[in-house]
């Protein structure tokens, strides 16, 4: 078993970093995720395992930072919050295009604009359907835990390097503020420049006599070209939707109506199915860890055999739009949200899920 | 002369006295004729290979006519957004701290959209080479208003001249890098004559140099044409350099081992 302790979410993306082997980490400051910085900065992972720390002058320089790092095939990461990512996304688009890895955290506040500080998952169309300007996808990790929060940095890297990648862990304000037991992996190895060289031949890593010079651009001003570009990436999105779908099914077995929620709307739904079950509903919970991968022909599986399905997100409606088009149109899908840093309680979904699917 | 190359016999390697540096990719450049991006080119790669560095450089070329400079620069290179080079290099410089980065950026890049970039990687002293071409113009994009436009200039975006009262003031950002503390030499050069490509191919070398002993950034400004934007000949665009952008942008060294210089050298 490996370390236990007692961690903020935001904390634990920044230990998982360290113990990742992550080269390098840059970000400016914003609420409410802050503390991934401060923590790292506290640690000094520069002296753990020879990582580098860096506060940017903007989250413009952040991304592109992370961009530049990314390109020598390093290792590594940036966190920010809703404001903080739309002003990242040129850079996020960048990044897929010219096909890097890197680990981007998004710890989702309420807006539009600059909003509020407290939770919210209205950041689900921007990260999942694209966000930046041109067609290309992110795989999109949704942890409902401090575990996960802990966990999604590992597979996330893993995800982004397999793949090369971006990888988004789409978090809330709620996730990376709470503070729950979370078991730490053991330290994994930061790799030597020769790792990286021999294991990233695409990176640009300093030109040897007997290889030609390498570019990292997303720029191809031939169209018959740049139309190459995007068949590959969209070649890479299929491979990804068919082999790296995560989900969750939790008292679906029996289940005559469905919750289907991500991240922390999926830890309110764990507690309103067992609050419904014990009125006698019988109802399940489907949770998609990714998003981008979106568990499509599982939520059919499940959704097609319930008399109802209750989307329940912490915004005006983004998620429901991909249940809709995962399950057939017999099924009865409604949607509850609740906007702007108010958390739904257990017990108002209950009454979401008898008013507008078993009563409505 | 056209006798000469038709001897075969002449034409062996102990023969040639010049030749262009294997740094430069053997293909066409896109730039107009008579442009400086060329010369700065080759005067860059012929530093790197004099200084035997072409496998330990990684370099980042901007957004701007330069944008396609790695299809020419047989190194190592990454594309940046828009002005964000300088983020890019300081990401770069800080996980392979024994490399050589530079920038390669124009004026609309460096001193427009990628002010913030410039100025912050100056201020930390990032150990990176910056490279400033600055032609008082957008070129790719057909000759548009630049923050270095000067006062009264006409542009496709000023057409009756660069009012100051309007459009602001032409940037010194030159200048204004030479305050910070983590910049090391700012130096501004041209390549319009084969004296001052020799002078901007020194200047190069000397910001490789400091690099190397991790002093801090090593910026280089390169006032160049763009006859093209201008509406002039390659001739006529050099002339108007001289007299027009020479003394608002005076030549020499600005700040020299950390210290500003007091009396700017003006040569022409």
């Amino acid at each position: 078993m490996g370390e236990l302790r007692l961690m903020k979410g935001n904390e634990a993306v920044a230990e998982a970093a360290i113990r990742a082997g992550c080269d390098g980490y840059f970000g400016y400051p914003i609420t409410p995720q802050s503390e991934v910085m401060e923590y790292l900065m506290a640690e000094k992972p520069f002296e753990r395992t020879g990582m580098v720390v860096l506060q940017a002058e903007s989250e413009v320089a952040s991304i592109n930072m992370l961009y530049g790092a990314a390109g020598t095939g390093k290792k590594v990461m940036t966190s920010s919050s809703s404001p903080g990512i739309s002003l990242m996304q040129e850079g996020i688009s960048y990044m897929a295009g010219s096909e890097l890895p890197a680990v981007i955290v998004n710890v989702v506040r309420g807006g539009p604009g600059l909003g509020t500080i407290q939770p919210s998952q209205a950041d689900y169309f921007q990260a999942v359907k694209g966000g930046g300007h041109g067609d290309y996808k992110l795989i999109v990790l949704a942890p409902a835990s401090v575990q996960e929060m802990c966990d999604h940095v590992k597979l996330g890297f893993d995800l982004a390097f397999k793949y090369r990648n971006p990888v988004m862990i789409l978090s809330d304000g709620a996730v990376g503020q709470m503070m729950e037991k979370v078991e730490l992996f053991d330290q994994i190895a930061r790799r030597t420049d020769a790792e990286v060289i021999s294991q990233c031949p695409w990176a640009a890593t300093g030109k040897p006599k007997d290889r030609e010079h390498i570019i990292i651009t997303s720029l191809d001003l031939d169209p018959a070209g740049q139309e190459r570009v995007n068949l590959k990436l969209q070649a890479k999105y299929k491979k990804i939707q068919e082999n790296e779908i995560l989900f969750e099914e939790i008292q679906c077995e029996d289940a005559e109506y469905l919750y289907v929620a991500f991240g922390l709307s999926a830890r309110i739904c764990q507690k309103a199915t067992d609050l419904a079950r014990a009125k006698g509903i019988r109802v399940g919970l489907f949770r998609p860890i990714t998003l981008f991968p979106f568990p499509a022909p599982q939520i059919a599986s499940v959704g097609n055999r319930v008399k109802g399905i209750l989307v329940v997100e912490m915004n005006a409606g983004q998620m429901i739009e991909d249940v809709k088009l995962s399950v057939g149109c017999n099924v009865k899908i409604e949607h509850y949200g609740r906007f702007g840093g108010i958390i739904p309680s257990p017990e108002e979904v209950v009454r979401a899920l008898e008013q507008k699917i078993i009563g409505g | 002369m056209e006798e000469l190359f038709a001897k075969p016999e002449i034409r062996k390697p102990e023969n040639i006295v010049y030749k262009k540096t294997d740094l430069m990719v053997d293909r066409p450049l896109s730039y107009c004729p008579g442009c400086g991006h060329g010369t700065v080119h080759r005067m860059l790669m012929e530093v790197l290979e004099e200084m035997d560095i072409q496998g330990n450089t990684i370099g980042v070329s901007p957004v701007g006519c330069s944008v396609l400079a790695y299809d020419f620069l047989n190194i190592d290179m990454l594309g940046a957004a828009h002005g964000r080079a300088p983020a890019l290099a300081t990401a770069i410089k800080r996980l392979w701290p024994y490399r050589f980065v530079f920038t390669y950026q124009g004026d609309g890049d460096l001193a427009a959209i990628g002010t913030a970039e410039t100025i912050h990687a100056c201020n930390r002293g990032e150990n990176i080479t910056i490279i400033f071409i600055n032609n008082g113009i957008y070129g790719m994009t057909g000759g548009q208003m630049a923050p270095t436009t000067l006062p009264g200039m006409r542009t496709s975006t000023s057409p009756y001249g660069r009012d100051v009262q309007t459009m602001g003031h032409p940037l010194k950002i030159t200048e204004l890098i030479a305050h910070l503390p983590g910049v090391e030499y700012v130096t501004r050069q041209s390549v319009h004559t084969p004296v001052n490509a020799r002078r901007t191919k020194k200047a190069i070398r000397k910001a490789f140099e400091i690099q190397k002993e991790k002093k801090g950034v090593g910026f280089i400004e390169v006032v160049s044409n763009c006859n093209s934007g201008w509406k002039m000949t390659p001739v006529q665009a050099n002339k108007w350099m001289e007299e027009n952008m020479f003394p608002f942008y005076p030549l020499g060294d600005i700040k020299v081992d950390g210290k500003l210089v007091e009396k700017k050298e003006t040569v022409s």
